[in-house]
């Protein structure tokens, strides 16, 4: 029964997709210079064998182009899902383990900021953060932590009602004892998942805020940038430019699904014998 | 020096009053048995003399003094019915255990808990074998009176009776008091030394 | 008579992780036998995690996804195949489940009962079916949390009974219940019985069982180790060691208790799975112990109860 099973693939596919997403965050740091190098000989040039994904109007290497971009959408990604989900965490924990008005108060605020359209919420924040790196960090991390706050909040709440963290206070374990041998262990699963999945969220939103102009500055070779040029040249029949960067912006996407999906199958207890 | 509940009401918010003005007193060494039928608030009754909800009016006193003004370990302790959800799914029972305080190793033998079961985690034993586990953490020095919810309704005749016969060993050297809630008329003539009808 | 079920042979097990990657298979029952003729009841009393509950879900087809059956299932003298299980349940195959939980919390009483049909007739019928078993016109447009306990156990039984089922089975009918109404839970079971019906009362509680059942399987460590009949106890004709210590226990007889533990799933060693704690134990213990026929019923001992203690 030790052979090939369920779990060690999803465990195998966990490692795969992992390794994928950091090579292609250590190529484009590794390219970044190469990324920007001009040379108007080998200008336009459609994929052919030493530019795979083609060149731009000013002869720079799209393929290095597009790996820079991604390995920058990835840390931004990153860096944000790891804010966002740190307030979801505080909000959601703070609302269960207050309750009374605290707990209404942050329900509503949640309620507030789900209620707004997310790509606006995004700008908005962009612009009042000055655009740029900053903007668009401040943005999406934000915006993107409501969901995930309430899913903490539920599950401590349904935690804290069991029986066992009941008899835990009647034997005298202090509060922080509960939270840390009780509470962080069942939240953890749900918390991790949540983090996982928002990733893909933060990538194709900054991607869409770049690409609307309210993002990261033009000189910076960011997807959305990319993507956003690129406009300009799909009339004259340059469509290498649009879809190599595209399809691989979706790549990562889906990549970081695939972790997500892997990733629950090992935790969640309703498929955890599959 | 006695465990008292006064007057005790209670009402759950969908359900209307459960219990109307029920008094219970519970001393050292005395083993009371509760009965009555479903629904009459027996759960509801253990849960204020443990502490796990207020009552709307009454009090429940522990040597006279309120039972909320306890710090750390609270001298009464509940054992539930379901043993599954009493634990936690995600620790090992070792650490389980651990929480209240050290148990000694002779209780561990005399509720026949096998050494191997301590390293294992509550989905890989049974209910029998997980109410054992609950039993001796409520053991712990310094717990004076225990409440018994239909603490063996689920569980086989010769579990059921190798739990109450060490169960009232330990009452009888350490002149615990006892509040046993159960359906078995035959049980609670077997173990009480009183019987209360709600 | 041909019996409405014949369970042959059963064993099921499950696959589960352990320890992060590594699989291992669970054997939960183990060489379960046993038949339920019309007009019968027969009671499976085993301890809580014994797999009991196992063998309802393995009738009926719906085990879950990570275990495995073995054994023959023999439903009015046909095999009785998941697809044809899947036909006949909630038809001629009803159970009576364990927990409220297996009600629609968002439907009334009343549809949930019909299933669907709006006719009058089947009017009548829910209507009827409820007041058979002593619940009132009103019930029909209660939503499950208006239930007491007792109340929500008798719909059960009622949406069973609807069904003029040729087997029931019943999966740990009474906990939470008072002895009166745990009893007259248990009188409709009977009912049932008397009108035709093969009933399979699974339950831990021995005393409950021997109340309404003619015969009784007593099941230790995932094994049947007796068939016996409900007048052997009291008669004292008991023939495996297990089940004469099971009624010692009991409360009302000498609530004395063996010492040790029953041995877990995959926990068992060779042989007989009760030697370790059995009074009668002998060397061939720890051989292969067959189901043989004794005085009417049938034991899995090499030394039952009644014969020379070796």
């Amino acid at each position: 029964m030790n052979g090939f099973n369920r779990r060690r693939a999803a465990l195998c596919l966990l490692v795969l997709t992992l390794g994928l997403l950091c090579a292609v965050t250590a190529a484009g740091t590794l390219l970044a210079g190469q990324a920007m190098v001009t040379d108007f000989t080998r200008k336009n040039l459609p994929p052919c064998v030493p530019f795979l994904f083609g060149t731009d109007w000013m002869g720079r290497d799209m393929l290095s182009r597009t790996l820079t971009g991604l390995s920058l959408s990835i840390r931004i990604g990153l860096l944000t899902a790891a804010v966002s989900a740190g307030i979801a965490l505080l909000v959601g924990a703070c609302s269960a383990l207050l309750g009374g008005w605290v707990d209404g108060a942050l329900s509503w605020f949640v309620d507030l900021v789900m209620g707004i359209p997310h790509i606006l919420l995004v700008i908005l924040i962009s612009l009042a953060f000055g655009k740029g790196f900053a903007g668009v960090v401040a943005g999406v991390a934000l915006s993107h932590w409501t969901s995930l706050a309430r899913v903490v909040r539920g599950e401590v709440l349904q935690v804290r009602a069991m029986p066992y963290v009941q008899v835990a206070e009647k034997l005298g374990l202090s509060r922080w004892a509960i939270l840390r041998r009780h509470l962080l262990p069942h939240l953890l699963p749900q918390f991790l998942t949540g983090l996982v999945l928002l990733f893909p969220h933060a990538i194709l939103h900054e991607a869409s805020v770049t690409f609307l102009g309210f993002g990261l500055p033009p000189e910076q070779p960011a997807i959305g940038v990319i993507l956003s040029e690129s406009m300009g040249y799909l009339t004259t029949g340059k469509w290498w430019l649009a879809v190599f960067p595209g399809l691989s912006l979706v790549g990562v996407v889906v990549l970081f699904a695939l972790l997500a999906d892997q990733l629950r199958r090992l935790l969640d207890p309703a498929s955890v014998h599959e | 020096m006695s465990l008292e509940g006064k007057n005790l009401s209670f009402a759950y918010r969908r359900q209307g009053r459960v219990l109307e003005k029920l008094s219970l007193t519970l001393e050292p060494g005395e083993r009371v048995g509760l009965t009555g039928a479903s629904g009459r608030g027996k759960t509801t009754l253990c849960r204020l003399l443990a502490g796990y909800e207020r009552p709307d009016r009454g009090e429940v006193l522990l040597d006279g003094r309120p039972l909320g003004r306890w710090r750390g370990l609270c001298p009464v302790q509940m054992i539930w019915q379901h043993p599954e959800t009493a634990v936690d799914p995600l620790l090992r029972l070792r650490d389980t255990l651990s929480e209240a305080g050290g148990v000694e190793a002779g209780l561990l033998e005399a509720l026949h808990i096998q050494p191997g079961w301590l390293d294992r985690y509550p989905a890989e034993l049974s209910g029998g074998e997980l109410q054992r586990f609950c039993i001796a953490r409520a053991l712990t020095p310094g717990v004076r009176y225990l409440l018994c919810d239909e603490m063996t309704a689920m569980l086989d005749p010769i579990t059921q009776a190798q739990i109450w016969k060490l169960l009232l060993e330990q009452a009888e050297g350490r002149r615990l008091g006892l509040l046993i809630v159960s359906h078995d008329s035959s049980l609670l003539q077997r173990l009480c030394t009183r019987v209360q009808t709600l | 008579m041909q019996p409405v079920l014949e369970v042959r042979d059963l064993s099921i097990s499950f696959t589960q992780y352990q320890g992060g990657t590594r699989r291992r298979v669970l054997p939960v029952i183990r060489r379960l036998s046993l038949t339920v003729t019309a007009g019968e009841v027969v009671a499976v009393v085993g301890s809580s995690g014994s797999g009991k509950s196992l063998l309802a879900h393995g009738i009926l087809g719906i085990l879950p996804y990570n275990s495995q059956m073995e054994g023959e299932l023999i439903y009015q003298g046909q095999p009785l195949t998941p697809q044809r299980a899947a036909r006949l349940r909630g038809r001629e195959i009803a159970l009576v489940p364990q927990g409220v939980t297996y009600l629609d919390p968002l439907m009334q009483v009343g549809p949930q009962l019909r299933r669907g049909r709006r006719d009058a007739g089947a009017r009548a019928e829910s209507r009827a079916v409820l007041e058979r078993y002593g619940l009132g016109r009103e019930t029909e447009e209660r939503y499950p949390f208006e239930l007491s306990g007792g109340m929500a156990r008798r719909v059960l039984i009622a949406s069973a009974a609807l069904q003029a089922p040729k087997l029931l089975i019943a999966d740990e009918p009474t906990p939470g219940l008072d002895a009166r109404a745990a009893g007259r839970i248990l009188g409709h079971f009977r009912e049932l019985a008397q009108e035709g019906a093969g009933v399979l009362l699974i339950t831990h509680d021995l005393e409950l069982a021997l109340t309404i059942a003619h015969r009784v399987a007593v099941f230790y460590a995932g094994e049947t180790v007796e068939e016996a009949f409900a007048a052997d106890f009291p008669a004292g004709r008991l023939r495996h060691p297990y089940t004469q210590a099971l009624w010692n226990a009991l409360p009302g007889n000498g609530f004395t208790p063996i010492s040790g533990t029953q041995p877990g799933p995959g926990e068992e060693g060779p042989g007989c799975p009760f030697a370790p704690r059995c009074p009668r134990r002998a060397a061939d213990c720890a051989g292969d112990i067959p189901l043989i026929e004794a005085a009417g019923g049938r034991v899995r001992c090499l030394h039952p109860e009644g014969g020379k203690t070796p």
